[in-house]
């Protein structure tokens, strides 16, 4: 009688290529083990764990020959509920914002003042250096958390593959920026600092915050949450204002 | 878990229905984010159990961006013609911005120091 395979590992691969749910657990992997290289790093900036979760997958899609849309739509799920999570910010802003009366104005001015700096800054040095207009719209929502900056960029016609990415590097080098250029410029209050942090650099930026100083993580909490809303609302009229 | 999910999805909803239908300009999650927090206020505190949502989905976001965020695969030509322009946009435009921000408010709090309540 001849033996039976018990193995049959043409079967096992195609289960592998075809379960809907693969990329679901390839991306929660590579996300585990960013974030463990993280921690091990001893929260090093540039090892953030998105841009090492990131690499990690184009490294694999490249090696196993997967294009991006079967990847996509395997791990599309998770992009569902990235809509779900932006909602879901509600809940911080609203606690942040009980923090906002006693300096309700000078705090007003300047998420005003910042909020309109991150995206002219954009606009203006992305002309100057020539971005592409699509590359441009890209940009100028990169001072804001990710998930409402990949939002206001693909509603504006922009890459929002490329707004995640920026963004996430703004907040990186926001965050290894911040201590130097606070000497440089003399700025000493907490308030001030926590503040453009979380202004200029959004969730990495308040991280960054709180291991200043509690205050200055607070702060940034809350102008991560002003300035996601302000941009919301302000940046599709600056873009129809702006010549393109 | 699931109230709160579900409470959730319908404000997400109800954000996407108001950005379509009033042409609005921004997105319909941040609108959805928008009415929250104007729940929120309106009922001065949040729900237990959407507030526990909120916590899960706000603890693993940065995961919900990567699937979006591995699209930068698809545009290697765009970054080897403009990465270096995009690179000095970046690093320039995050300065300023942190410079501006920080200076203005600092200036502001000299001025009009914190109200005692």
């Amino acid at each position: 009688m001849e033996l039976l395979n018990p193995l049959d590992s043409d079967a096992m691969l195609l289960a592998l290529r075809t379960a809907p749910f693969l990329w679901l657990g390839v991306t929660a992997a590579c996300y585990l083990l960013a974030e463990r290289l993280y921690e091990r790093s001893g929260q090093f900036a540039l090892l953030h764990p998105v841009l090492v979760s990131i690499a990690l997958l184009m490294g694999i899609l490249k090696a196993s020959a997967v294009s991006y849309a079967d990847y996509f739509q395997g791990a599309q799920l998770y992009h569902w509920l990235l809509g779900t999570a932006t909602v879901a910010l509600a809940v911080p802003l609203f606690d942040n914002l009980q923090r906002v009366r006693t300096l309700l104005w000078p705090l007003l001015l300047a998420l005003l003042v910042g909020g309109l700096a991150g995206m002219l800054t954009a606009l203006l040095f992305g002309k100057l250096f020539g971005l592409s207009p699509q590359v441009l719209v890209s940009f100028v929502p990169k001072s804001v958390t990710t998930p409402i900056a990949m939002a206001l960029s693909q509603h504006a016609g922009g890459l929002p593959a490329l707004t995640a990415n920026v963004v996430i590097l703004t907040g990186i080098l926001g965050a290894m920026a911040v201590l130097p250029l606070l000497r440089l410029a003399r700025i000493d209050s907490d308030i001030a600092g926590g503040f453009a942090l979380g202004i200029a650099a959004h969730g990495v930026g308040t991280a960054r915050a709180f291991q200043l100083s509690p205050t200055a993580g607070a702060f940034a909490g809350l102008a991560m949450g002003l300035n996601g809303v302000f941009t919301s609302l302000t940046l599709p009229a600056l873009l129809r204002l702006w010549p393109a | 878990m699931l109230y709160g999910f579900t409470f959730l999805v319908l404000f997400q909803l109800a954000g996407e229905m108001l950005s379509r239908g009033l042409h609005l300009p921004v997105p319909g999650p941040v609108l959805g984010m928008l009415l929250l927090a104007a729940w929120c206020t309106l009922r001065r505190g949040v729900d237990d159990r959407v507030g526990r949502v909120c916590q899960a989905l706000l603890r693993y976001m940065a995961l919900l961006f990567v699937p979006a965020g591995v699209g930068l695969m698809l545009l290697g030509p765009l970054l080897r013609d403009e990465g270096w322009a995009m690179l000095a946009v970046l690093v320039l435009s995050t300065v300023v911005t942190l410079l501006v921000s920080a200076w203005t408010l600092q200036m502001l709090l000299r001025r009009f120091p914190a109200r005692d309540e």
